[in-house]
């Protein structure tokens, strides 16, 4: 399978594929891992007139911790995060996930930026960017704007960009507390996007009550959604298997899974329940183990 | 449009077309060892080491590796010398139709360079954005390890 | 270095020599780790030109008119080539090897999504491919049938309208066994035990998908065709047939191949149409698939819906059983397989038991899915077959409140019953099947592994623990029984040895990586004492192999294994009369041992068979022609029957349905091991092939025809990771009419396994009362089947 005929640049700086983005019109896109945009092109499911390749940009496969936040550049790769102690210390939603998106060799290549922008429904990065209520930096050549992740995910495969605008990073928060996270994914073998993914984070008040929680869903939706009625149920609340639980149901609830290939409707919110349910689980005990 | 590139230590110049893949470059230097199993990103097969790094070239444009230096599975062999993931695929029948064998071969060489003594899962994870259809992978696990024990021995 | 005991418990060679039953390390792979392999795509003649088929988007539909004007105006564009242009050569149609036929490139209606519809050549694939769109092709759609049931139902519209005489969708219609004996023992039954089943659409997928260079020079009218080809000969044939060209003018190169598993036994639209477009054009034209080509429109495999019937008696015996087949052929039928066998072999469905009557029924439907039914390692639906008898084996033992085991050995053919003449009329070589299943159970300690499941089950944890005796019926086959569009299955060798002592072995079979460079040169080595390293095996050039039906249905080893131990035998005689020469000897004084023959009772009177070859050229007897070379053409007597007991540990996830293979023990009795390394290896790729089609690897289609499964992102095979790690043993039971007892071995796990790991999970859910879960046991369907079995 061959890629229709494109027009390429590979600017060295952030300010040259803003210019470039913005000369080339609608037609134009930023190549980051092309892991999604290049097989999508080989199966002529997309056609862009141009790519700006920002892979020779220098600058952006940062990893840093700033202000409360880890902030990481457009071009860390997947397999940045698995590596990255600074996420293995501050967010295990992330190390969880991180593993487990496609293959370690596409991990090699894609980046956690573009997947995000990318908005696949069956994605796993923006089911843990809204369990960590994570913020998108956009640039453009007009400058900056801090996106919060339920506003830069509008719906299938479509994120809140405009025209001329870049992700250029992801915030992710730290947490204040005692804090644990999981991501739950269901997926047929390695390489498979999920058939259901849940991402969990809970923080902890120093009365051992549950201060912060954050649950969303991945393939179950026509987007990575929140389940922000299973989070109003834990918040405030002192863990146990009953809350959790009650939790994972309304999650469930929260779900509109289609029927396919992968599975039933049923079968899916059943699975988004345990599947939260296991991850809060595993969330409480990495909360509970921090002094 | 103009590319650059180091193939097997042998520096490459072509004009490229942007949208040629990699892979069909690289098989255009004579390099056919480079396959291609799929269309999706799925299989491995035309896995090459990109400064050192495995990467899936059904997935890459040629003008991306512009300044690189790639290593193909006809650079493995070094002055004369197989390379201890050679000739361990073969002591331990870790192919059959040879033609996943390439890439196999390049991403476990990859994974030798950073992990010499590889557990059984390290290496089934290594390999598993590969795809061999007709081994059921056993002796590839063991052709690997058996590499680095070579690795090692020297 | 592994080395195994043949049948007689020694090797009868040194390793130098490497003959049977050495682990031989593979002369092939010398190229292969070095990327120096050569396969289809890897071929570029001077002026190729590059062919991309364009393809049916809909499943069913009238083509109303095809524009291919603004194709043809474009830059780099050679030709595009339609059906109309087909038919005015008589090409738009072509034979299956199931004597239907096939559209080459669609004429008056496409009939499955995938099917050809046109194709270009152009200078570049990346131009062919733009091209692609930029032909207009209008089509009026027609309801789509996507089910043999749907297909056979009242008033279903016609998909074959193109033949003659077809008022319904009926393809075969096919029985094996007694009916009336088999009702009969079925009205005596005190218990019957019936499973309904679905063994789902799949495809072999190669790591290499299919392509072809054709190269037709327009001088000589020499036709070469470099293909992907298990069957080289048989390919020669038929294009001689359907092209009309002279045969002796082609010549079909199968160079190597990366994998066949039976997807390229076939042949397809896209081979004839390059050729034709070469030798339109005159120039050589390449077609090579892409993955999702390869997925929705190259033969695809099994789709047999099943229904199976035991009769019991009180004690526990099978005393008859009964099967009913739908298969779903797609539109064409295009099964690769013997001609008198509609469903293949099939009626080896009676496994490894002993009863006397069986009776089997199979109907085939056309629908609006790519075609094929192509034996997908495995003989001709032996896979299907060993699944539905493993199946329903299985249930019967829960049914009766057996342990499945001890069902089974009450039931198997004992080893003293062999030849065993089946009621569906095979006669089964040899077997020991008890002890190969006490050796699987043993490995696995079944009885502490049956504690541990009812311990566990205590707690609420579903642990299942699955076996498969298997029989399959493999090496087709003699020339009484098997043909395919008339040509007898016999296969061949050719053997010269040279005057220094070394040799090359012409086959007419086509390894796809089963390592016949080794294994065929060790059979030599055993014969003639010719080191296996010394000995050069080509196969796949037709100029130059000796005629053969080619590799799948594990038949390279019974049929061109024997041919090359016969023609083996029949140079060694030659070389006592040589040896006998230079010793001046009597050739009946002469003993042998491999390598050297010698004077009865005086070793140190001896030559070696290098000497002799030398000889054969040099200094031959004066009575005997010059030369150490010859042709065998081998019927063989009678099929070989490999077999084993496979067995499969689970756990299953009670909440979510997911589930985990702990363990998987294979003991496989293939009869004698040519080598051991390598039989290993064919074990272990096919058990891998059985956990997919157990898991996950299936295609399916929705309502309108559009086909699930076009690609690797969603017809999953699996990865190292997820492959469970196997754990094998032997036993070695020869076949008593193969001149060196072996029976063929690439097939047997990926026919046998399937059913040890679904029955492992059914086993999980058994005391539930649950006893089939369709493949692949995706997880909502065993939760579905443990919500409905509860609650």
């Amino acid at each position: 399978m061959y890629p229709p005929a494109f027009n390429y640049s590979a600017p060295t700086s952030v300010e040259e594929v803003l210019a470039t983005l913005a000369k080339e019109g609608e037609g134009a896109r930023v190549l980051a891992g092309g892991q999604s945009l290049i097989p999508m092109m080989k199966l002529r499911l997309a056609s862009p007139s141009y790519l700006v390749d920002i892979n020779d940009v220098d600058g952006l496969d940062y990893i840093t911790d700033v202000n409360g936040h880890v902030a990481i550049g457009a071009l860390v790769r997947h397999n940045d995060i698995v590596k990255s102690e600074l996420i293995g210390s501050t967010n295990h939603a992330m190390t969880d996930a991180a593993p487990w998106i496609a293959d370690p060799i596409v991990r090699n290549r894609g980046t956690v930026c573009g997947s995000i922008a990318h908005c696949d429904p069956e994605g796993d990065w923006n089911s843990v960017m809204l369990a960590a209520r994570a913020e998108v930096v956009a640039q453009s050549a007009a400058g900056e704007r801090v996106i919060p992740i339920d506003d830069f995910i509008v719906d299938f495969f479509t994120n809140s960009l405009e025209p001329g605008e870049i992700v250029k990073e992801v915030r992710v928060p730290k947490y204040t507390g005692r804090g644990g996270g999981a991501y739950v994914k269901l997926e047929r073998k390695i390489g498979d996007y999920a058939t259901v993914g849940v991402a969990t984070q809970l923080e902890l008040g120093d009365d051992g009550k549950i201060a912060k929680a954050g649950i969303a869903m991945t393939a179950v939706n026509s987007k990575n959604t929140r389940a922000a009625a299973a989070e109003q149920v834990l918040v405030g609340e002192t863990p146990s298997d009953e809350l959790f639980r009650e939790a994972g149901n309304a999650a469930a609830q929260a779900s509109e899974p289609e029927t396919n290939v992968r599975g039933t409707e049923e079968w899916k919110r059943e699975v988004v329940s345990v599947y939260t349910r296991r991850g809060l689980e595993t969330a409480l005990a990495q909360a509970q183990a921090q002094a | 449009m103009q590319i650059n590139l180091t193939i097997n230590g042998a520096e490459q110049s072509a004009e490229v077309e942007p949208r040629q893949l990699l892979v069909d470059y690289i098989r255009s230097t004579g390099n056919t060892g480079t396959h291609i199993g799929c269309d999706t990103t799925s299989c491995g097969a035309c896995t090459v080491l990109v400064d050192g790094t495995p990467m899936k070239t059904c997935t890459m444009f040629a003008v991306q590796a512009n300044g690189k230096t790639l290593t193909t599975v006809e650079g493995l062999k070094q002055n004369g010398e197989l390379h201890p993931i050679q000739t361990a695929f073969k002591e331990k029948h870790g192919l059959q139709c040879g033609f996943c064998t390439p890439g196999m071969m390049l991403t476990s060489a990859a994974l030798l360079e950073q992990n010499p003594d590889p557990s059984e899962d390290d290496v089934r994870w290594a390999i598993s954005g590969n795809i061999c259809r007709c081994t059921g992978y056993v002796n590839i696990v063991k052709a690997v390890q058996h590499a680095g024990e070579l690795i090692r021995e020297n | 270095m592994t080395t195994t005991a043949d049948q007689v418990g020694h090797l009868h060679t040194p390793p130098e020599i490497g003959g049977i039953g050495h682990s031989v390390r593979r002369h092939e792979d010398d190229r292969f780790i070095q990327g120096a392999g050569n396969y289809v795509d890897d071929i570029e003649l001077p002026g190729m030109l590059h062919m991309a088929i364009l393809r049916s988007p809909v499943a069913h539909a009238k083509i109303l008119s095809i524009d291919t004007s603004e194709a043809t105006a474009l830059e780099g564009v050679v030709a595009v080539v339609t059906g109309e242009l087909m038919a005015e050569h008589n090409l738009a149609w072509m034979p299956t090897l199931s004597g239907d036929t096939q559209a080459v490139l669609a004429t008056d209606k496409v009939r499955f999504q995938g099917q050809e519809v046109a194709a270009v050549i152009a200078t570049h694939p990346y131009i062919a491919r733009d091209a692609l769109g930029l032909i207009f092709v209008d089509y009026e759609e027609l309801p789509a049938i996507t089910s043999p049931q749907q297909a056979m139902a009242d008033g279903a519209v016609l998909i074959r309208d193109d033949k003659e005489g077809q008022a319904d969708n009926l393809a075969y219609e096919w029985e094996s066994g007694d009916k009336d004996v088999t009702d009969r023992a079925f009205a005596e039954a005190d218990k019957i035990v019936s499973l309904e089943t679905h063994y789902p659409r799949s495809h072999p997928s190669p790591l290499e998908t299919c392509g072809a260079v054709a190269d037709v020079d327009p001088a000589s009218g020499q036709v070469t065709i470099y293909m992907t080809s298990q069957a080289p000969h048989a390919h020669r044939t038929v294009f001689a047939l359907v092209a009309g060209l002279p045969e002796q003018n082609i010549r079909i190169i199968s160079p190597d191949i990366g994998g066949g598993f039976g997807n390229k036994v076939p042949v397809y639209p896209g081979y004839v149409i390059a050729t034709a477009a070469s030798l339109l054009i005159g120039k050589p034209v390449k077609w090579v698939e892409s993955r999702t080509e390869n997925l929705i429109s190259t033969g695809f495999a099994r789709d047999y819906h099943m229904k199976g019937e035991l009769a019991l008696n009180s004690e526990g015996r099978i005393l008859a059983l009964r099967t009913e087949i739908l298969s779903d052929q797609g539109a064409f039928f295009a099964d690769a397989q013997p001609t008198k066998f509609k469903a293949g072999l099939f009626h080896i469905v009676t496994g490894s038991y002993d009863y006397p009557a069986a009776h089997v029924v199979a109907r085939g439907a056309y629908t609006n899915k790519a075609p094929g039914g192509v034996a997908y390692r495995c003989s001709f639906r032996v896979t299907e077959a060993s699944y539905m008898i493993e199946r329903l084996v299985q249930n019967a033992a829960y049914d009766i409140g057996m342990d499945p085991a001890e069902f089974r050995a009450l039931n198997f053919i004992k080893p003293e019953q062999f030849p065993y003449h089946s009621p569906t009329g095979f006669v089964y070589d040899s077997g020991d099947y008890e002890t190969a299943m006490r050796k699987a159970l043993g490995i696995v300690d079944y009885e502490a592994l049956r504690k541990e499941q009812a311990e566990a089950r205590a707690e609420g944890r579903l642990i299942g623990i699955g076996m498969a005796s298997f029989t399959e019926v493999v090496g087709a086959g003699n020339s009484k029984d098997y043909d395919i569009l008339g040509l007898k299955m016999f296969d061949s060798a050719e053997l010269r040895v040279h005057p220094t002592g070394k040799a090359i072995l012409k086959l007419g079979v086509k390894s796809q990586g089963q390592g016949h460079e080794t294994t065929f040169a060790q059979i030599v080595a055993e014969e003639l004492g010719i080191p296996a390293g010394d000995i050069k095996v080509l196969e796949g050039d037709t100029d130059n192999t000796p005629y053969g039906l080619g590799t799948y249905a594990s038949r390279s080893t019974p049929v061109a294994g024997a041919a090359t131990a016969m023609i083996s035998r029949t140079l060694r005689e030659k070389a006592r009369k040589i040896a006998a020469h230079l010793l001046e000897a009597s050739a009946d004084d002469l003993d042998w041992e491999p390598g050297k023959f010698f004077v009865k009772g005086s070793p140190e009177q001896s030559v070696t068979i290098q000497d002799v070859a030398f000889a054969a050229y040099t200094n031959p007897p004066p009575d005997e022609q010059p030369g150490l070379e010859g042709v065998h053409y081998y019927d063989p007597p009678n099929m070989t029957y490999p077999f084993g007991t496979y067995v499969v540990v689970v756990e299953v996830d009670a909440e979510t349905g997911e589930w985990n293979v702990d363990r998987m023990i294979a003991v496989d009795d293939c009869g004698v091991r040519i080598n051991p390394m390598i039989v290993d290896g064919q074990i272990m790729g096919g058990l891998t092939e059985g956990f997919a089609a157990a898991t996950n690897q299936f295609i399916t289609f929705d309502d309108e025809g559009n086909c699930i499964g076009s690609n690797f992102m969603d017809y999953l095979v699996p990865t190292a990771w997820e492959t469970p790690r196997f754990e094998l043993d032997e036993t070695v039971t020869p076949s008593p009419h193969h001149p060196i007892g072996a029976k063929g071995v690439g097939e047997s796990a990926t026919v046998g396994s399937p059913a040890a790991y679904v029955n492992a999970v059914i086993d999980a859910l058994a005391h539930l009362g649950v006893r089939n879960i369709d493949m692949p046991l995706l997880p909502d369907r065993v939760w579905s089947a443990i919500q409905n079995a509860t609650g």
